[in-house]
C-alpha cells in the first residue's frame, strides 16, 4: 500500500520540476524567427534620400548585408544607431535601414547626427515589415551572399551583443 | 474511427473550419482573428487585440479572405512570417503530439491506477490494514 502514496508524490515531485525548469525561460519574449535558413522576402521599395531608382534585396546579391528594421517614433533605435554604425564598420558590411511605419521627414532628422545606413528604405505601411514577421522595432537581420536569412535579433542592439552574437556571425560568413 | 480519436480531431479543429458555410466576410474574419495570436501582446487573439499590429495583421486576414484565399492559405501565410506560434490552437505535428497526446496519457494512467487499485481491495476484512480498516 506504501507505493501508492509515492506514486502521486513522485508525479507531484516531476510535474514541479517540469514547471519549475520552465519557469525561467517565460521571461522570454522573443520569438524564434522562422525565417532563419529562408530566402529574404523580396522587395522594392523607395530608398530615402538616396539613388532614385528603388531598392530591393537583389541589388546586394552577392553580398553580406544587414537589414535593420526601425522608425523614428521608436526611442530605442535611436539608441541602437551607434551601435550599427561600429558594428558595420568593423564587419565592413552594409546596413538597410528599413523605415517602418514612419514620415520620411522625421525618419530624416533622425538620421541627421548618426547613419549607420548606406541605404534607407521607406515601408510606410508596414507592408515589408510583415513580410519580414517585424512585431518589435528594432528588428535586425543578416542576410548572407546568397539572399539568406542567417540570424535575427529582435530588440535593441547592445555593444556587448553586437560584438558577441552578431559579429562572429557576420565573420564567418563573409570567411566563406 | 475510435470514440478516442474522434474526440482528438474535434478539439484539433479550429473554429473557423466549423463555420458555416454562407458565413459572411465579417463573421469569418472575426472567427480567424480569434485563431490568431497577436504577437506582441502574446497573450491575446488578433481579435480581442487592439494593438497596431494586431489591426494590421486583421487587416491582412480580410484583403486575403476577400481576395478569395482560403482560411488555411491565410493561417500558412502568417505561420511563414511569424512561426507557430501565430496560432493559438497549436497545429498537430511531431513536436506537438505529447502537447496533444499528454493529457489523454495522463487520464488512461490515471484510470489504470485506479482499476488496478480498486480490483485490489481485499473483500475479507481481515487482510485490511490499520489505515484502510479507518477509511472503511
Amino acid at each position: 500500500m506504501r507505493r501508492f502514496i509515492l506514486f502521486p508524490l513522485l508525479a507531484f515531485a516531476a510535474l514541479a520540476a517540469f514547471l519549475g525548469a520552465s519557469l525561467g525561460r517565460a521571461q522570454s519574449t522573443e520569438l524564434p524567427s522562422p525565417l532563419i535558413g529562408k530566402p529574404a522576402p523580396a522587395f522594392t521599395l523607395t530608398q530615402l534620400d538616396g539613388p532614385p531608382a528603388p531598392f530591393g534585396p537583389r541589388d546586394f546579391s552577392g553580398r553580406v548585408w544587414i537589414l535593420n528594421a526601425w522608425a523614428s517614433w521608436c526611442a530605442p533605435c535611436r539608441e541602437e544607431l551607434p551601435v550599427l554604425a561600429e558594428l558595420s564598420r568593423e564587419a565592413g558590411v552594409p546596413v538597410v535601414g528599413l523605415n517602418y511605419k514612419d514620415k520620411p521627414d522625421a525618419a530624416r532628422r533622425m538620421l541627421v547626427k548618426v547613419n549607420p545606413y548606406e541605404r534607407t528604405v521607406l515601408d510606410s505601411d508596414g507592408r515589408v515589415g510583415l513580410d519580414y514577421g517585424v512585431y518589435g522595432l528594432p528588428e535586425t537581420f543578416i542576410v548572407d551572399a546568397r539572399g539568406i536569412v542567417r540570424y535575427k535579433h529582435t530588440g535593441p542592439l547592445s555593444r556587448e551583443q553586437a560584438r558577441e552574437k552578431l559579429l562572429p556571425v557576420l565573420r564567418q560568413l563573409a570567411g566563406k | 474511427m475510435t470514440m478516442r480519436t474522434a474526440l482528438l480531431v474535434l478539439l484539433c479543429t479550429p473554429l473557423w473550419a466549423l463555420a458555416q458555410p454562407g458565413a459572411s466576410l465579417d463573421e469569418r474574419v472575426n472567427a480567424l482573428s480569434a485563431e490568431l495570436r497577436c504577437v506582441v501582446c502574446q497573450n491575446q487573439s488578433l481579435a480581442d487585440s487592439q494593438a497596431e499590429l494586431a489591426q494590421d495583421m486583421k487587416r491582412e486576414v480580410r484583403s486575403q479572405l476577400a481576395a478569395g484565399r482560403s482560411e488555411a492559405q491565410v493561417v500558412d501565410f502568417m505561420v511563414q512570417r511569424y512561426g507557430d506560434f501565430v496560432r493559438y490552437r497549436p497545429a498537430l505535428q511531431p513536436s506537438t503530439w505529447l502537447l496533444w497526446v499528454g493529457p489523454l496519457l495522463g487520464l488512461l494512467a490515471g484510470a489504470v491506477v485506479l482499476a488496478r487499485r480498486l480490483r485490489h481491495t481485499p473483500e475479507d476484512p481481515h487482510d485490511l490494514n490499520d489505515a484502510d480498516r479507518l477509511t472503511t
